[in-house]
């Protein structure tokens, strides 16, 4: 089956075509779909298998990265969404929408009415920065990364990026169930310094998932690495049949074959 | 009933805001203070219940995680009482966009009883503080009086408002004096000098009455500088001829005599339009927002981006805005606060701001900014230059416009306020040391997020065909997007019916407010309805306001009264035309004998780190470069991404590699000596910049952007006649056509003294080019060591305006001029070399000339190089090796080549100046040979980098 994707547009976000292109390259329906018309019900989210909230700065971040909208869904969508989840369904949030995922209680666990536990906020340079990080890939149970290779290549464009959590158990909790997907490295996959890890992120964590590993949140962009020309060295080292970014998507995809 | 919600950092989360003020006082030389804590403020208007206030803060204002809040109440610190504390929010009336966000957000937590809010940013500060201290930190760092102030304990924050009585006013002039007449134009800001006064009194006598003060208004706008370009399309008396309309015997001429058939629509829209595929063409804009800028650098540029990227919107019925590019000039960064003239905002603060302002609008507008410049010169200081652009894609079929009598009048986007008003006729003046406070009201802050949603729902509108006509609202506002739109029909606008940002505006100040992220569309009836659901969906105001007419008339009415009604003829063509006169001559420049420096490499340092020269790193990644993910060829390039690419190149389809190329050229010093050779060099370097990344001159199109002093003095008039010259001279033998332009003049900064600096000359020239295959794109780093170097192109002994001399302190007029059949040949040659893969790294040289461009190869590519340089083509006065490192004469590049392809590429390039001149090497040092095979330079190449980067590592 050729899973639907709805790609969640609200005021500002602006990785929305990105996004839908990544996942119709992998083989998947892709869907720009308005916040209003999922709140108005002229849309529901049961007709789709994968929910992404792409990169932006919904509601002009204003408040905090991504808090409007993940009030939004946890207080007006989240039937929907607790259903969604429970249906087996994959969730994914690149930058502003892994800022979303935990700001509504999506993440680092779906519970739409505990208090928050991790956080994204101000990078510790104190600066909007774009620039290519290298990503050391986890065992995990996410399903976007099943046999992704180690090391991933992708840019990260965010100034609120740095990954912290309240108290060190729910690190703990977060190592024990293997639910840090991706952490920054050094180009050889070893331990990084500054802008290796942009943003100061603790334990350089970028991106993580649910305990079912259906629900992925990250600050770095895999759609943004998706055709060889992305690749900022290419003019170097040659072009490569593929970016790195695509066997997530592609992960994503299978999952509904 | 107000409720004050307080956030803070948590103590042992890192204050990012708190640090950057401390080192932002250290900065000014204040050395007292222990720590700085900030706090955010929300204030609410409305009746809230204990627990709504607390359900307010916790669940929708603070970071649980991050932060701590506090109601009606500071943030507990300890040792608060200690601390002195300064609290700061807008002005009334300035855009406070986060108050909307939040008035959005408390309704979705289902809470209704808020009906205003209002944010504020408050500091505490612990340690030694004088008098003097804190108000250097307010004034100098904490904010900028045009739009922000102190708050005082018990000020009035919120206003309930009511509208004006209305009263009709009309101006008596028919029966004026001349000095009366000056007197109205100077007390009413209008800026409109004897003769167009005499031209309104006479309009309106024949029309036996007196005009209305919005009358008064639309004219002085439409006749203003900034909208008309009186001076460049006036009459000039130069060199004994009497020019018609310089623009139009120039770059105009060009483009309309090399005649090519994928020019779209040049010189008539809000940006030209080229082709770009089979279904899809191109549009590009670069503007000017230099006036706001200089008072408020933040806001200033912010509207600067925001005003640039409807343009391209507001072209044929609206492209995708999908590059945006950034031309900076400023004053020098590292001058001592003591020079500083009055009332001018130091270089630094204006840079930091001008950037921020870029970056948080073209960010949030997810626009990839991958393009620009910056300039540094000492005349900038109290006029920098913001230059911004913006290209968009749009169909084939979507180019035109169509105005039609009875077609409704939408306005759509943003509400009208007090913000800009007479910022079209302001920006046509002098700045003065009073600026500040006179013209406050000419500055805006920008909503980027109300534009993203203007952005996606319009261009849903235009693809289901629910408009016939499309244009910003820019310089003049309403006034100047109806009245140019229509003017082939006339119109007629009912001024009630704009919807408010708050109520007190009068009939003209509606009519001329600039308030930003507004766009005005002619619906045709039948689509009205289907028109404003596509808005409604997405949370976009969009409201009729008028009418088009048959009358030519432009008819404003407010509450059922005419208060304006002039004819369309009169307002675009009762403009008077003056002659002006333009002399030019070439200023004494004194050179002197100089000895070879015995340290070749250290200067080479110095010119790494000037900065002009130096890397824009700092700059470069605060913007989102690759955001709709064309990036094909970034700004930052090599083994590193550090490196300083010529040209970006992105795919504006994912599905595609077809790609636009955009690079630009702009070169001041020259203009000192002589504007006819910066003209023609800034055409050649943005030529060859999009020529190194592997582009050619086959679709390739520039645009002009004038910015000079005071026009009406006829030795800058001179100056800009013979840079327009020189660019109809270079366009025609490179056959790149102009396709749209804009000159700001008047930039010019009157002291204390009454001593009145204009700024250099300076012409910035962009070109955007159609690639066929992105995925030919050549690279500037050194990419293996074997691999041969050549030197294409000749080297003459052009060092006047060049950084070498004003790193030894020299100076002379031998400015590089540009053999334009000898560039256009080699440009060919060299491109159907790079088409056919032949060239591995290809770089320009531009300002520090060949050693800069080596010195960059090699630090980009993290190899070193063996140069040698008897082989260097170079004309016959080049005897000097210092000369030939560092001239700065045009069309030329370093090229390296496989040992493969070596022979292929020299007969691909026989019949252009060409010199084998050494290999890239495997150790990390940049050796360079003289004439005579002594070594003249011998750097580690991290050294280079270091100079080079060091500079603006802020």
């Amino acid at each position: 089956m050729k899973p639907n994707v709805l790609v969640l547009r609200a005021a500002g976000s602006n990785c929305d075509q990105e996004a839908q292109f990544a996942f119709q390259y992998a083989g998947a329906n892709a869907e720009l779909i308005h916040v209003n018309r999922l709140l108005e019900g002229d849309t529901k989210l049961e007709k789709f298998q994968i929910l992404v909230i792409p990169g932006g700065f919904t509601y002009g971040d204003d408040i905090s990265a991504g808090k409007v909208l993940a009030n939004q869904l946890k207080y007006k969508l989240a039937d929907q969404l607790l259903a969604f989840h429970a249906a087996d369904k994959l969730i994914l949030g690149i930058c502003n929408g892994f800022q979303v995922l935990v700001k509504a209680g999506l993440l680092p666990e779906m519970d739409l009415n505990a208090s928050q536990t991790v956080t994204l906020t101000n990078n510790a340079s104190g600066k909007f920065e774009d620039r290519w990080v290298h990503l050391r890939v986890n065992e995990s149970p996410c399903v976007f990364t099943r046999g992704v290779k180690s090391l991933v290549y992708f840019p990260v464009a965010h100034a609120e990026g740095k990954f912290v959590v309240r108290n060190e158990q729910v690190m703990e909790k977060l190592l024990q169930n293997r639910q840090i997907v991706f952490q920054y490295a050094g180009a050889d996959g070893d331990k990084p310094a500054y802008p290796q890890n942009p943003n100061g992120s603790m334990r350089d964590v970028a991106g993580i998932c649910d305990p079912s590993g259906r629900i992925l949140g990250l600050m770095p962009h895999p759609e943004r690495h998706i055709d060889p020309t992305h690749h900022p060295q290419w003019t170097r080292i040659g072009l490569a049949e593929e970016g790195d970014g695509v066997a997530l998507f592609s992960n994503a995809v299978s999952y509904f074959r | 009933m107000i409720t004050r919600i307080e956030l803070a950092e948590k103590e042992d989360f890192y204050d990012a805001e708190g640090h950057a003020v401390h080192s932002g006082a250290r900065d000014l030389g204040i050395q007292g203070i222990g720590t700085v804590q900030a706090f955010r403020v929300y204030y609410l208007l409305g009746e809230l219940s204990d627990a709504e206030k607390e359900h307010i803060a916790a669940m929708l204002l603070a970071d649980r995680v991050t932060q701590d809040y506090a109601i009606d109440a500071p943030v507990a610190r300890p040792d608060s009482d200690r601390a002195w504390t300064v609290e700061i929010t807008f002005n009334r009336g300035v855009t406070d966009m986060v108050a909307e966000t939040t008035l959005k957000g408390i309704r979705d937590l289902g809470i209704p009883g808020v009906t205003a809010a209002k944010t504020a940013r408050r500091y505490a500060f612990y340690g030694r503080l004088n008098d003097a201290d804190k108000d250097l930190i307010v004034q100098k760092l904490l904010m900028n009086k045009v739009v922000e102030h102190v708050l005082t304990p018990g000020e009035k924050l919120f206003f309930p408002g009511a509208d004006p009585v209305f009263t009709l006013v009309h101006v008596p002039l028919t029966g004026a004096e001349d000095a009366e007449l000056l007197r109205i134009s100077r007390e009413r800001d209008l800026f409109l000098n004897l003769e167009e006064m005499r031209a309104i009194q006479n309009h309106f006598r024949g029309l036996k009455r007196e005009p209305t003060d919005v009358e008064l208004e639309m004219l002085a706008q439409t006749w203003s500088e900034h909208c008309s370009h009186k001076t460049l399309t006036g009459l000039v008396e130069y060199e004994g001829v009497l020019i018609d309309n310089p623009l139009k015997q120039t770059i105009f001429r060009v483009t309309r005599e090399l005649d090519k058939p994928w020019c779209v629509s040049v010189f008539k829209d809000n940006a030209g339009i080229i082709e770009f595929d089979d279904d899809d063409n191109i549009c590009f804009k670069v503007e000017t927002h230099n006036h706001p800028s200089a008072m408020e650098p933040y806001g200033g540029a912010n509207t600067g981006i925001g005003g640039v990227i409807r343009d391209p919107l507001g072209t044929g019925l609206g492209a995708k805005p999908i590059i945006n590019t950034d031309v900076f000039c400023f004053g020098p960064v590292d001058l001592p606060m003591e020079k500083l003239p009055k009332g001018v905002l130091h270089p630094k603060r204006v840079m930091q701001g001008v950037v921020a302002g870029v970056r948080d609008y073209g960010n949030r507008m997810g626009i990839p900014t991958s393009n620009g410049a910056l300039f540094f010169d000492e005349r900038y200081l109290g006029n920098p230059l913001v230059y911004c652009g913006n290209v968009g894609i749009m169909p084939k079929d979507k180019c035109e416009k169509q105005v039609l009598p009875g077609d409704h009048i939408l306005v759509v986007g943003g509400r009208t306020g007090r913000d800009g008003i007479h910022g079209a006729t302001a920006s046509s003046g002098e700045l003065h040391s009073e600026s500040e406070g006179t013209w406050s009201g000419a500055v805006q802050i920008g909503n980027p997020i109300v534009e993203k949603k203007l952005v996606d729902t319009l261009l849903q509108a235009r693809d289901l065909g629910l408009y016939r006509a499309i244009t910003d609202c820019g310089a003049g506002g309403l006034s100047s997007a109806i009245g140019e739109l229509a003017s082939s029909t006339g119109a007629e606008v009912d001024l009630e019916k704009v919807p408010l940002k708050y109520h007190g505006l009068t009939y003209m100040e509606i009519w001329i407010s600039e308030a930003q992220e507004r766009m005005v569309l002619f619906v045709p009836p039948e689509k009205l309805q289907a028109a404003l659901a596509v808005f409604a969906g997405e949370d976009v105001e969009a409201t009729v306001i008028g009418r088009t007419t048959s009358d030519h008339k432009m008819r404003l009415r407010y509450q059922g009264t005419v208060v304006g009604e002039l004819d369309m003829a009169f307002l675009h063509d009762g403009l008077p035309r003056i002659v002006r006169q333009a002399r030019w001559e070439a200023p004494q420049i004194v050179t002197t004998a100089y000895a070879l420096p015995s340290d070749l490499g250290s200067v080479l340092r110095q010119i790494l780190a000037a900065p002009n020269v130096c890397s824009k790193e700092w700059v470069i990644r605060q913007y989102d470069h690759e955001v709709q993910a064309g990036s094909a060829l970034k700004p930052l390039v090599g083994c590193a991404n550090d490196g300083p690419g010529d040209a970006c190149i992105t795919r504006p389809r994912l599905d595609s590699h077809r790609a636009i190329i955009l690079s630009n050229g702009l070169n001041p010093k020259y203009g000192l000596i002589d504007p006819y050779w910066m003209a023609a060099s800034a055409i050649d370097e943005a030529l060859r910049n999009l020529i190194a990344v592997g582009g050619n001159l086959q679709r390739t199109a520039l645009l002009d952007n004038f910015c000079w002093g005071n026009a009406d003095k006829p030795d800058r008039l001179g100056g800009l006649m013979r840079a327009a010259r020189a660019c109809y001279d270079m366009a025609k033998v490179f056959e790149t056509p102009f396709i749209s332009g804009k000159d700001s003049l008047n930039n010019e900064y009157k002291t204390e003294s009454g001593e009145s600096i204009a700024i250099p000359p300076t012409l910035l020239i962009s070109a955007i080019s159609v690639m066929a295959d992105c995925r030919k794109a050549v690279s500037m780093d050194f990419k293996r060591a074997g691999d041969v170097l050549y030197a294409v192109g000749m080297t003459r002994n052009e060092l006047g305006g060049s950084h070498y001399l004003e790193v030894v302190g020299q100076s002379s007029d031998a400015v590089p001029r540009v053999d334009a059949a000898e560039a256009k040949k080699t440009f060919i040659a060299l491109s159907q070399a790079m088409e056919r893969g032949l060239v591995r790294a290809c770089h320009d040289c531009s300002e520090g000339g060949l050693a800069v461009t080596l010195a960059e190869m090699a630090f980009a590519g993290g190899l070193g190089a063996e140069v040698k340089l008897q082989a260097l083509p170079r004309s016959a006065d080049v005897v000097r090796i210092d000369h030939a490192l560092f001239s700065e004469s045009n069309s030329r590049f370093v090229v390296e080549i496989t040992a493969e392809n070596e022979k292929a590429f020299c007969d691909s390039l026989r019949d252009i100046p060409l010199g084998r001149i050494g290999q890239v090497s495997g150790k990390s040092r940049l050796t360079i040979c003289g004439f005579h095979g002594e070594v003249v330079i011998d750097e580690e190449i991290e050294e280079l980098k270091n100079a080079w980067q060091k500079t603006l590592r802020w």
